[in-house]
């Protein structure tokens, strides 16, 4: 087998397993309570017969083995089960229906985000560590390292502040619903997605500028200045073909950055997405949300770092050319 | 020479603390006296918050959402409280509670770390591993979850944040350790014969120490703002403990009327951790490169 | 076109006046070139030779018109064939670049772009300033590659540089630098990563290569018998300055700085061989391997007097390091016996008692990681003493001082950390440390390797006089075969994990030798600018009768 092919199964393997063992954290988080779920919820009044009863009601009266299977099962196939809430009436309310339309919401969202972000801070990051030292790497160092330490609630209502109740451009709240017309979603979505630029454009220029003086530093650029390339040749014949590797990582670590940065966004904005969806589940302790909200982030994240690592495989050469 | 029979003088070549930290002062830049500046005064602001406070923590003062007057510089919150009294014992409460969760991340991660790079073998596949899958939940997202099935309050707040980060301490003190560890000194002390104690405490230790200081600085602003957004978002500190994270949310609504209330708790949090990370920033110039040209 | 000029020897092709270039470290700058003159004449090749730290290899780039990041040129002047490379442009230099001087850098696997052919590499100067085209370019690569005696010309290029070896992927360079047939080549200390016995196929075919078109050539080295191959005329730097400078065999013969002759200090020390019976250590037919396939010592027995050195000697990968991890318990032997005084020594580190484990100590190469750079040499020369001879307080320091004066160091050191230290006087707290715990044996791995000629020799002289005092025997590790003729009584020859020969000095540096050592010990150059023209002779004329 080629060693590329190889490596990259090998890496899908691990991808798996690694999502599998995520899936069994986030399943027995539940079962971690001392005294158990139900005991905890109903309090300390409830009779055994009422926590047998509610326990019987949500399914807890099974072996865990056999609902973790039940639950992995059913959600790979995108069904996470019913909900707490809502439970003891007739209306069973459906996670997944419940969840697929914030999960679009969220990624319309961070798709916003992430087309202004990661190429205006590859070009920004990449300009800062071609003229290091300069008043503009400088400004840049300054300005990305205060942008960094801040919470993201604040800039969001600095934001809010001064475009929407000052300057009256924005709505103070993005309110979108499934019949939002697509230009007026984006118009809505417009400043939650600036502030979620702004906080993972610092990051990720930092790291781009890191990534690519690395890069320059190695002996093989200045053999080539020394081969009288000229600088642009430099960058892009000998620099780029290796910078593949480096800037997925930067790309994927920030957009992975991102998916959590969401959380406090949309409650910022009021933006009914998956983050917002979380954060009402967390307070009212529906763990069936809870749960399929983490696992689905929790696979965003791995599933992101999985195709950064992929990138790095295929375009190494010491694999793409064994010996 | 013959030093055999004349008595050894104690030569004080030892430069004292007080000497060292004079010297790196004079060539700190204005970004890291900015940041020593601020975190002294909110280390003040912090430990003689019943002193500088004008009102009690949770005392009632007067009516709901009043303007900023001379009785109440920055004015009520929604139930008449003082809000400059409250920005100041948040700070208080807020870096406390942050302090003591970074501290404890580090004491779990940290030992962990330096036990898994001296051990190797199956007890550092294993924590790595159990690590490993822990990294790749988002720590924001975890700590959602696990608040929600073991429920919000402030001890076990403290824990999960601290067991969550310790993963990511882990991971740190283990590579850093792992470089000591295979340096020659250490091989040479354990030719020499000497005991894990030694090992660790004078060998490795020292060495790993101004790493591990930089990382405890960023360390802690990342828990300090996951904590701040906890609380923001309404599962962190629970009232009525002044908090900038729940200040900022009890407050937000006030924005649509044109009011910057929710801005000064948030700035508050800015405003640490942007001092502590330009302070991080010139520490890790510093030790960057150790020892030159002393 | 630049190659149609004509080429007229003996004209000046480079003149450097009054050169001063400043390095940026510590928020100032720090001379590091303080006003050289150099001039070259076009077909000539000049040694620039200098330890660490004499700005050798500043000076070689500067005469390309370049100084590295963090570097300034802050006077004199650089005139290329009547180009000032000062005042010249970005773009004048860069049209100059590959084309008309070119580089040949130290390490060639790290100089190569891991993303592309050898061959595109080759060709990309003479391609991108439309010298050659590609297809023409490309067969005189080929052509280079078979002068530079590379293995299958035709299709070496085709490969990516991390599928050759390193011998190989030099002499790739240097084609690459020859591609356009520049008017000087600088090369910067080129064979210094590389094993003697590849080093002198290397030096060979660079050496040929540049008579072949008559190419002025800067060669940038530390080592003054390769040098000596290389250059017609040598200069010999220090701290930025030039200390003397004449043609080679003037230099070798007599040179008139004391510092010249400092640069071959360790091939001047020969200490008288002496041998005894009473043995100390003892390896009797070991084995050892780190995954159990591969075995990094076969068979291996070495015996070492009380009182004597033995030279343990191998280029990489000969098993000498791993045969020290074996004596120290750290690499548990899978077979064969180790005694030490007659009794048979435990296996592994943890069996071995104090006692024994203080009768054998070991110095390493690079004191900067075997010392801990945050204890003062207080502590670092006083634990030994603590901890096998239980000596606290006044007595404990009163020793290290007495320790310290048996290196030729002062009390004054007592409280300095490392960093605060030079290489040499690093080295020197690394052997008091040994020596703190009364060894019967110290093992010393490559323990000059990492130091200055002149530091070199004198670390070897503290060694054997501290022999002659104490009586301790050495286990010398080593790739250098100077280093071996300067302080060994017994010789060990291993190559790939087995004992090729052993035996007192005299013997084994004497014919009849067995293939390896012939190898190895002609492989080493010699102070004699005639010796690689001999060598080269000498195995040419075996080669033609073997066959």
């Amino acid at each position: 087998m080629h060693p590329v092919l190889r490596t990259v199964l090998q890496r899908l393997g691990l991808g798996i397993v690694t999502l599998l063992a995520v899936s069994v954290i986030i399943f027995s988080s539940l079962e971690m309570l001392p005294g158990g779920y139900a005991e905890n919820i109903l309090g300390q009044s409830a009779t055994p017969e009422t926590v047998a009863a509610f326990k019987r009601e949500l399914g807890l009266d099974r072996p865990a083995t056999v609902r973790y299977f039940e639950w992995i099962g059913k959600a790979v196939r995108g069904d996470f089960g019913s909900s707490y809430s809502g439970l003891s009436g007739s209306m069973k309310r459906d996670v997944s229906a419940t969840i697929a339309p914030r999960l679009y919401n969220t990624f319309f969202l961070a798709a916003m985000a992430a087309l202004i972000a990661v190429p205006l801070s590859l070009i920004l990051g990449t300009m800062a560590a071609l003229y290091r030292n300069s008043w503009f790497d400088r400004i840049v160092n300054s300005v990305t390292l205060t942008t960094i330490a801040m919470p993201e609630f604040f800039i969001a209502y600095i934001l809010v502040y001064v475009f929407a109740v000052k300057l009256k451009l924005f709505y103070p709240n993005s309110t979108v619903s499934i019949g939002t017309p697509f230009v007026e979603h984006l118009y809505r979505a417009a400043l939650p997605a600036i502030t979620m630029t702004l906080v993972i454009i610092a990051h990720m220029m930092r790291m781009t500028r890191a990534a690519i003086i690395n890069l320059l530093a190695s002996p093989y650029i200045e053999m080539a200045q020394l081969k009288g390339v000229s600088k642009s040749d430099v960058i892009r014949h000998h620099a780029l073909p290796n910078a593949w590797a480096p800037i997925a990582t930067v790309i994927a670590f920030n957009l992975a950055y991102l998916v959590v940065g969401v959380v406090v966004v949309e409650v910022v904005f009021v933006y009914p997405g998956i983050g917002q969806l979380m954060v009402d589940a967390v307070s009212s302790r529906d763990m069936p949300v809870v749960q399929a909200c983490a696992l689905i982030f929790a696979a965003t994240y791995i599933l992101l770092n999985l195709l950064a690592d992929i990138v790095s495989i295929v375009t190494n050469p010491r694999l793409l050319h064994p010996k | 020479m013959n030093t055999a029979t004349t008595p050894v003088r104690t030569i004080k070549a030892r430069r004292s603390v007080i000497e060292n930290i004079r010297r790196n002062l004079k060539t700190a830049p204005l970004t890291a006296w900015f940041g020593m500046i601020v975190i002294l005064l909110y280390a003040i602001c912090a430990v003689f918050a019943p002193l500088l406070a004008p009102y009690g923590e949770s005392e009632i003062v007067g009516k709901a959402y009043q303007l900023s007057s001379p009785e109440n510089w920055l004015g009520t919150d929604q139930i008449g409280r003082d809000t400059l009294s409250r920005l100041i014992f948040g700070a208080r409460n807020t870096i406390g509670i942050a302090l003591i969760t970074t501290l404890l991340s580090f004491l779990i991660g940290g030992s962990l770390g330096v036990l898994a790079a001296l051990k190797r073998g199956i007890l550092d596949q294993g924590i790595s591993r159990v690590v490993d899958a822990f990294l790749a939940i988002p720590v924001l997202i975890f700590a959602l979850m696990m608040l929600a099935v073991v429920g919000k309050n402030l001890i076990n707040l403290i824990i999960i944040l601290a067991l969550l980060d310790a993963t990511r301490v882990f991971r740190l003190s283990r590579a850093v350790a792992l470089n000591s560890v295979v340096m020659d000194y250490v091989e040479s002390a354990r030719l020499r014969g000497e005991g894990m104690g030694w090992i660790v405490f004078r060998e490795i230790v020292p060495n790993i120490l101004p790493p591990l200081i930089t990382e405890f600085g960023l360390r802690f602003c990342f828990v300090f703002l996951t904590i701040s957004a906890l609380s923001f978002l309404g599962v962190g500190i629970q009232p009525p403990t002044a908090d900038w994270g729940s200040m900022v949310a009890e407050s937000k609504s006030l924005i649509s009327f044109g009011r910057p209330a929710p801005l000064y708790p948030a700035a508050a949090i800015a405003l640490l951790t942007i001092a502590v990370n330009f302070v991080v920033d010139w520490f890790l110039h510093k030790t960057s490169g150790l020892r030159d040209g002393h | 076109m630049v190659t149609d000029k004509k080429r007229v020897k003996g004209e000046t092709l480079l003149d450097i006046k009054g050169l001063k270039i400043d390095g940026y470290s510590d928020d100032v700058w720090n001379p590091i070139i303080k006003g050289i003159d150099l001039t070259l004449k076009r077909g000539e090749v000049l040694g620039l030779i200098g330890e660490s730290g004499a700005g050798k290899s500043t000076l070689g780039l500067a005469a390309m018109g370049f100084a590295r990041p963090g570097c300034r040129i802050s006077g004199g002047s650089i005139m290329f064939d009547g180009m000032d490379l000062i005042a010249a442009s970005e773009e004048q230099r860069r049209a100059l670049w590959g084309s008309r001087i070119a580089y040949v850098a130290q390490s060639a696997a790290a100089s190569f772009n891991p993303a592309h052919h050898i061959i595109d590499q080759t060709v990309e100067t003479a391609v991108a300033h439309n010298i050659m085209t590609r297809e023409k370019a490309e067969a005189d690569a080929r052509d280079l590659y078979k002068r530079l005696q590379l293995p299958n010309p035709n299709t070496i290029g085709d490969r990516f540089p991390h599928q050759v070896s390193g011998g190989q992927l030099q002499r790739a360079m240097t084609a690459m630098a020859m591609s356009c047939r520049p008017d000087l080549i600088i090369f910067d200390e080129p064979t210094t990563a590389l094993d003697v016995t590849t080093q002198v196929e290397v030096l060979a075919a660079m050496r040929d290569i540049v008579e072949q078109f008559d190419t002025a050539a800067i060669y940038i080295t530390h080592d003054l018998a390769v040098v000596a191959q290389m250059a017609h005329r040598i200069m010999v730097l220090r701290y930025g300055n030039l200390v003397e400078e004449a043609t080679t065999r003037a230099m070798l013969k007599s040179p008139t700085q004391e510092y010249t002759r400092s640069l071959w200090a360790v091939r001047k020390l020969q200490k008288p061989e002496s041998i005894s019976d009473d043995i100390a250590l003892r390896i009797h037919n070991v084995d050892a391997s780190y995954s159990g396939a591969i075995k990094v010592l076969d068979n291996v027995t070495v015996q070492v007097p009380r009182g004597r050195t033995v030279a343990v000697v191998g280029e990489s990968g000969s098993g000498k390091s791993t045969l020290a991890r074996a004596i120290t318990g750290l690499l548990p032997p899978s077979r064969g016996e180790i005694y030490f005084n007659g009794k048979p020594l435990p296996r592994t580190l943890a069996e071995r008692d104090k006692d024994t484990l203080r009768r054998i100590q070991m110095i390493y190469q690079s004191a900067d990681t075997a010392l801990n750079p945050r204890q003062k040499v207080r502590d670092i020369i006083g634990r030994p003493l603590e901890f096998y001879l239980g000596l606290k307080g006044a007595d404990r320091d009163r020793r290290v001082v007495e320790l310290l004066e048996s290196i030729e160091l002062n009390e004054s050191y007592i409280d300095r950390l490392p960093g605060e230290m030079s290489g040499g006087q690093k080295q020197r707290i690394s052997i008091a440390r040994a020596l703190a715990a009364e060894p019967e044996i110290i093992i010393c791995d490559e323990v000059t390797s990492a130091l200055d000629q002149i530091v070199q020799e004198e670390i070897l002289s503290l060694l054997m006089r501290l022999q002659k005092k104490t009586n301790v025997s050495y286990l010398f590790i080593t790739h250098d075969i100077a280093t071996v003729r300067a302080i060994s009584d017994e010789i060990v020859v291993m190559h790939q994990g087995k004992v090729v020969q052993q035996g007192p000095k005299s013997q084994v540096l004497s014919p009849p030798f067995p293939a390896y050592t012939e190898l190895l010990l002609s492989s080493v150059p010699e102070m004699d600018p005639d010796w690689l023209t001999g060598l080269l002779a000498k195995r040419s004329k075996k080669a033609k009768v073997s066959a």
